[in-house]
C-alpha cells in the first residue's frame, strides 16, 4: 500500500527541473561541511596534524626545550641497537602472541556454554562482561598486584595444591603469566560479541547436521567456525590492536619502572618513559611511528589472509 | 564454502512436517540434569571471575594483618569500616572527596561533548550527500585502528606551548571535536538503521537539516545517545594516561591518578586503605553497570556485528 507514494514520489523528484536539484545539491555541501566540522577541526587539529609533526619530529633530537635538531634516520637506527627497545617488543609481542588468542578462546568457549535457551542467561552474560569494564583500571591493576604478591591469595591458593610459586610479582619469569592472566580475564567484551553472532546461526542447519550423523566437532568445524568467522575475524582485529597499546596495568604493577628485570616493560611504557621522563621526544616519535607502521602491517595481513577463512553470509546481500 | 550457500535452500523443501521433527525428544528428566550441569558449571565460572572482585571488596573492609597473611577466605570476623575512613582522608593533604569532584567533572564533560559532537557529526554522514563524504568515513574509520600513542607527543607539545598543561583543556577538547571516532561510527551505523522517508517527509513539509537533525533524529537516536553517554562516561572515569601527561598538582587530580599517588606513598604500608580507595574509585562504575547492564551488554553486541 505504501509502495505506490513513494514511488510516485521518487520519479516526481527525478523528474524535477534542473536547476532546483543543483541548488539543493549546493545546500546539502554546505550543509553537509557544517554538520562534519567538529569531527573534522578534531581530525585536522588533533590526528592528521600531530601525525605529521611526529613523523618530523621522530628524524629530530627533541627534548621540549631547545629547538628540534634534524638528525635523519639516527633515532630508527639507534632504537635496533637499544637493548631496552628490543626488550620492549619482545615483552608486547609475548602478551599479544599469547593473550589474544587464550582471551579470544576462552571468550568462544563461553560463549557456546551460554548460547542455549536456559534460565539465567542474562546474568550469566553480565557476570562474564563486568570484568571487561573493569580490567583496565588503576583500580584492578592495584588488587591484581596484592592478589599476585609474595603470600597473596593465588600464592596461597596455589600452594594448597602443592604448587610454590612464591610472589608471582617480583619474579620476572612469572609477570608476563600474570599479564595474560588479566588481558584472558576480560574475556567477557568479545564473548558478548560471539553470542550476539552466535544466535544469528540458524538452527535448522545444526539439526540437518546431527541428522546426518554429525558430532560436536563436526558440527563446530563446519557450521559454527565459518558461520562465525566475520565476527571472529572482528575480535581478532580489535583485541590484537588493543593488546598492542596496553598501558595503565602494567604502569602501575611496575611502579611506572616496567620492573622486575624489564619483564614489564611493555612498548607504550617504554614510549612514555622515554618521552616525558627522559624528554627525548624525537626518540620516542620514531618509536609511536614504529608502533603505527607495525599495527598497519598486522591489519593489512589479517585483511589479505582474511579472504581464504573468513566467509560472509551471502544473505545480507 | 558450501555451508554458507545452503541456509536457504534448505527450507522450503520441508515447509509442513518440519514440527514433526524434534529430534531433542528427550525425556524430561535427563532434560533437567542436563540443565542442572549447565547451571553448576556455569555457576561455578562465575565464581572463579568474580573472585578478584570479591576479594577486593572483602579485603577492603579486613585490617591489614588478614589481607596480607593466609587470607584467600572472603570472610573475616574483623570487617570494618576504618580502610574506608583512612582512604577518606585523601593523600596529600587533599581529601578524596575532591579527586571524586574531579573524576566527575571529567566524566560529565566528556559525556556532554561525545553525545552533542558525535551525534552532529554522525549527522553528516549518515544522512547528508556531500562530496567528498566517503572519502572521510574511510578516514573516520581508519582512526579508530590508529594506535593514540602516535599523537601524544605532539599533542603535548602543543598544549604547552598554549599553556594548557595541568589544565582540563587538553583531557576535554578532543571529546568536543568527536576525536573518540567509536562513538561517531556507532551513531552513523544506528542513524542507518533509520527510514530514509522520515527526512524526505520532512523535507517536503520545508524542514532544513536543523530542524531534522534536531526534531527528528535526535529523538529517534535515544539508544545510540544513552550507549554513548554510559561508554563515555565510564572511559572517562577510568583514563589514567591522559591525566597522568597533563596534570601536575594533586588538588586536580582524577581518581586513578590519586590512586598512584595513594600507592607511591604508602608502599603496601596500608594495603587495607588502599583496596579500600580501589574499591571507591570503581563504586560509579559498578552502580552504573548494575542500573544500565542492560544498554551495555546490549550496546556492545550490537556495535561488534556492525563492525
Amino acid at each position: 500500500m505504501t509502495q505506490s507514494p513513494t514511488l510516485s514520489r521518487r520519479s516526481s523528484s527525478s523528474a524535477s527541473p534542473q536547476p532546483r536539484k543543483s541548488r539543493r545539491r549546493g545546500a546539502d555541501a554546505r550543509a553537509g561541511y557544517t554538520f562534519l566540522l567538529p569531527w573534522l577541526l578534531g581530525f585536522i587539529a588533533l590526528t592528521v596534524g600531530p601525525m605529521i609533526s611526529s613523523l618530523y619530529l621522530s628524524f629530530t633530537n627533541y627534548n621540549l626545550f631547545e629547538a628540534p635538531k634534524w638528525i635523519g634516520l639516527d633515532n630508527y637506527t639507534t632504537l635496533f641497537q637499544d637493548e631496552r627497545f628490543l626488550q620492549s617488543v619482545g615483552v608486547t609481542l609475548n602478551y599479544v602472541i599469547f593473550g589474544t588468542p587464550l582471551k579470544l578462546a576462552a571468550a568462544l568457549a563461553i560463549a557456546m556454554l551460554l548460547n542455549s535457551k536456559r534460565k539465567g542467561q542474562g546474568f550469566y552474560r553480565s557476570a562474564f562482561y563486568a570484568p571487561s569494564l573493569i580490567g583496565a583500571s588503576v583500580s584492578i591493576a592495584i588488587v591484581w598486584k596484592a592478589m599476585f604478591g609474595d603470600s597473596g591469595p593465588v600464592d596461597q591458593g596455589l600452594s594448597f595444591f602443592g604448587i610454590n610459586l612464591g610472589g608471582w610479582v617480583g619474579n620476572p619469569n612469572m609477570t608476563m603469566g600474570m599479564m595474560i592472566l588479566l588481558t584472558v580475564w576480560q574475556f567477557g567484551a568479545p564473548m558478548v560479541i560471539f553470542l550476539a553472532g552466535l544466535k544469528q546461526i540458524p538452527a535448522d542447519l545444526y539439526e540437518a547436521a546431527s541428522m546426518d550423523g554429525a558430532g560436536p566437532v563436526r558440527k563446530f568445524l563446519n557450521i559454527t567456525w565459518p558461520m562465525l568467522s566475520p565476527v571472529i575475524f572482528f575480535n581478532l582485529l580489535m583485541e590484537t590492536i588493543h593488546a598492542f597499546q596496553i598501558f595503565a596495568s602494567a604502569y602501575i604493577i611496575s611502579n611506572g619502572e616496567g620492573g622486575p628485570a624489564g619483564s614489564t616493560l611493555f612498548y607504550t611504557l617504554y614510549l612514555y618513559l622515554r618521552g616525558f621522563s627522559d624528554f627525548r621526544m624525537g626518540y620516542a616519535s620514531a618509536m609511536a611511528w614504529l608502533l603505527v607502521i607495525v599495527v598497519g602491517i598486522i591489519t593489512l595481513i589479517f585483511f589479505k589472509t582474511s579472504k581464504s577463512w573468513v566467509h560472509y553470509s551471502g544473505d545480507s546481500k | 564454502m558450501t555451508t554458507m550457500a545452503t541456509p536457504t535452500q534448505p527450507q522450503p523443501t520441508k515447509p509442513a512436517p518440519a514440527p514433526v521433527y524434534n529430534p531433542k525428544s528427550e525425556s524430561g528428566t535427563a532434560k533437567r540434569i542436563k540443565s542442572t550441569i549447565f547451571h553448576i558449571v556455569a555457576l561455578a565460572l562465575v565464581a572463579m571471575v568474580l573472585y578478584p572482585a570479591l576479594w577486593m571488596i572483602a579485603s577492603s573492609f579486613k585490617p591489614n594483618s588478614e589481607i596480607g597473611g593466609a587470607n584467600t577466605s572472603l570472610w573475616s570476623n574483623n570487617f570494618s569500616f576504618d580502610n574506608f575512613a583512612t582512604a577518606m582522608e585523601g593523600i596529600g593533604g587533599v581529601s578524596t572527596l575532591t579527586f571524586f569532584t574531579n573524576s566527575l567533572i571529567l566524566a560529565v564533560g566528556a559525556v556532554v561533548g561525545t553525545v552533542l559532537s558525535a551525534s552532529i557529526s554522525a549527522y553528516a554522514f549518515a544522512r547528508i550527500n556531500f562530496p567528498g563524504r566517503g572519502l572521510f568515513f574511510g578516514m573516520m574509520i581508519a582512526t579508530l585502528l590508529l594506535p593514540f600513542h602516535v599523537v601524544i607527543i605532539p599533542q603535548y607539545i602543543v598544549f604547552q606551548q598554549l599553556g594548557l598543561v595541568d589544565t582540563y583543556v587538553p583531557l576535554l577538547i578532543g571529546k568536543f571535536l568527536a576525536a573518540d571516532a567509536f562513538f561517531v561510527f556507532l551513531m552513523v551505523q544506528f542513524m542507518r538503521g533509520l527510514p530514509a522517508e522520515l527526512d524526505e517527509a520532512a523535507r517536503i513539509d520545508g524542514a532544513g537539516h536543523v530542524r531534522i537533525f534536531g526534531s527528528i533524529m535526535l529523538p529517534l537516536m535515544k539508544p545510540a545517545l544513552i550507549s554513548t553517554s554510559i561508554f563515555s562516561f565510564i572511559w572517562s572515569w577510568n583514563d589514567f594516561l591522559g591525566p597522568l601527561l597533563y596534570l601536575n598538582t594533586p588538588e586536580k587530580y582524577p581518581l586513578p591518578l590519586a590512586l598512584r599517588l595513594f600507592v607511591d606513598q604508602t608502599q603496601s604500608s596500608d594495603y587495607g586503605a588502599m583496596i579500600a580507595m580501589s574499591v571507591l574509585a570503581l563504586l560509579p562504575v559498578l552502580v552504573f553497570f548494575l542500573v544500565f547492564q542492560r544498554y551495555i551488554v546490549e550496546g556492545v553486541s550490537t556495535q561488534g556485528l556492525k563492525g
